[in-house]
């Protein structure tokens, strides 16, 4: 099914990417993630010593704080932080620095669409700049489910409003073995992570999560690509 | 509640209780291996689930819901705004949820509990887009008044799956409320009228009449831990295992909502089918007891 997004972009194609490690100096790790026009920054501190009060101290403690681009903290930011928390939680080995608390700032710079999955993004490449040890990256989509059934992946801020349902998907990035057989022999890819609001047919849940899935593969790939790149130009400049 | 002394670590020395308590994930493994919990449910079942409609009878419609020991107390009330420019002729539902002290240790006063504010944003998106409600239901004359409804949920005690009890009672407390009469008054207000057939005005609306309910939402919450799935977690099983995921059917077992905040299992498609599938049997014990909870109410 053809279908004519405003943009000029296919059912199934992304936004231009653009990533940058280390632009903020003080922060331990910082990444800038902007997808077309959503731009979102984040930093990391840390770890820092002690856990917060009802956390278990036998564990790394991750806090979010999540700062919007205008207006007070309500509701919706407490909700991206703790979708945040959580998502960051399952990512990063926590046993491996325990009774400590990482702290990750996200900045909203602009809003077109898409904003809690560019958030979870850049989180993710800020971790990976300040050495926090990850058990994979996370790599996050959103989908969007038209009340005509066509479903378009990365949507900007116009055609979210337009939609009957949207799901922000995560998934752990992909694997490529070094090893010449697939030591993956998991049935399904896993998603870590998804939300989906307003009414669909279930059958539709699952269409968005295969359509999601293949994005996630090439946004691995722009991950692996971008990681690659800023390796070997620091080891050139030292 | 034995534990199998076969096994020779620290369980044979050590009280249930204290058992419990230290070592919490070891507890639950071994009676998750029999496929059980502690309270004796099966994997699959939720705790026993009941509605009292009308609890607070000052408001125009309220619920109390109790799933387990989770309880949830819901009120409307109503009052006439005027609507904005851009929907002349909808209504509005202002909802908010609140997690007072009482409900659970963690809380405190002054210090809003963190969970709150996520459990209020999930519950109004879920009733908002789940068009359960038509806001033009909720319109009196057309660009000049139009009905607000205030929806307040008090949690009073908390022992998980409280976004399962807060949606119940929400939902319970749309079923059971009545609109009042207001009538056109000289200076074109709209005014309650305190009586019915009291009438130098023209009521606007007739009668008291309930609102129409299409799609209602229901949802369940289960817990993965490496490849079990607990239904209608209690408050210690949510903390000890941190993945929980949230389905939301409506009563044509259409999906209104998944959510599954991160957590250390990821989810595989099974897992998911499987979830939707012990969801849409709740949806369906739920309409029984919500159904049997208005009956009850007409019959006075």
């Amino acid at each position: 099914m053809e279908v004519d997004r405003e943009d000029g972009r296919s059912q199934n194609q992304l936004r231009p990417l653009a990533c940058s490690r280390n632009i903020l100096h003080r922060a331990h790790g910082s990444a800038s993630w902007s997808q077309g026009d959503t731009k979102v920054l984040a930093a990391v501190y840390g770890p820092k010593a002690g856990t917060k009060k009802n956390e278990n101290p036998e564990k790394a403690c991750i806090e979010v704080i999540w700062k919007p681009k205008t207006g007070q903290i309500g509701k919706p930011e407490k909700e991206y932080e703790m979708i945040l928390k959580r998502t960051l939680e399952s990512v990063c080995i926590l046993t491996v620095n325990p009774n400590t608390t990482t702290s990750i700032i996200v900045q909203v710079v602009n809003d077109d669409g898409a904003l809690l999955p560019s958030a979870i993004n850049a989180a993710c490449m800020a971790l990976v700049d300040a050495g926090i040890p990850m058990k994979h990256l996370a790599v996050a989509i959103c989908c969007c489910v038209a009340k005509s059934g066509y479903v378009i992946l990365d949507p900007t801020k116009l055609e979210e409003q337009k939609m009957k349902a949207f799901a922000y998907l995560v998934f752990p990035n992909s694997v490529h073995s070094v090893l010449p057989e697939g030591s993956l022999r998991v049935e399904g890819e896993p998603i870590e992570n998804g939300i989906i609001t307003s009414v669909t047919h279930v059958d539709d849940y699952f269409y968005c999560l295969e359509r999601g899935r293949a994005a996630s593969v090439k946004l691995s790939d722009f991950l692996r690509r971008n990681l690659q790149q800023q390796s070997t130009d620091s080891s050139k400049a030292g | 509640m034995g534990l199998p002394n076969a096994s020779g670590d620290l369980s044979t020395e050590v009280e249930v209780d204290a058992f419990r308590r230290l070592f919490p994930l070891r507890f639950y493994k071994k009676h998750l291996f029999e496929s059980i919990r502690p309270d004796a449910r099966p994997l699959g079942r939720a705790r026993e689930t009941t509605i009292a409609l009308g609890a607070v009878a000052s408001a125009n419609g309220s619920a109390l819901a109790k799933i387990g020991s989770t309880t949830m107390l819901a009120a409307i009330k109503m009052e006439v705004m005027t609507p904005s420019l851009e929907t002349p002729d909808e209504g509005c539902i202002a909802i908010d949820f609140h997690m007072p002290p009482i409900c659970s240790p963690i809380v405190r006063p002054g210090r809003p509990a963190e969970g709150a504010p996520v459990v209020a944003k999930q519950l109004s998106d879920t009733i908002l887009s789940s068009g359960m409600i038509n806001l033009k239901e909720l319109s009196l004359v057309s660009g000049k008044a139009a009905w607000m409804a205030y929806l307040d949920i008090y949690c009073l005690d908390a022992d998980g799956a409280l976004f399962d009890t807060a949606l119940l009672s929400a939902v319970a407390a749309f079923s059971h409320l009545e609109i009042p009469v207001v009538s056109l008054n000289d200076d074109g207000k709209i005014v309650l009228s305190e009586e019915q057939g009291l009438s130098d005005r023209e009521p606007v609306n007739k009668e008291k009449r309930k609102i129409n309910l299409s799609s209602v939402p229901f949802s369940l919450t289960c817990v993965l831990h490496k490849n079990y799935i607990l239904a209608d977690p209690t408050a210690e099983e949510e903390s000890i295992m941190d993945t929980i995921v949230t389905v939301v059917l409506d009563s044509s077992s259409q999906l209104v909502s998944l959510h599954k905040p991160g957590g250390t299992v990821l989810a595989y498609t099974s897992a998911i089918q499987d979830c939707i599938a012990l969801t849409r049997q709740r949806v369906k014990e739920l309409q029984k007891i919500l159904e049997e909870g208005i009956s009850g109410m007409e019959v006075d």
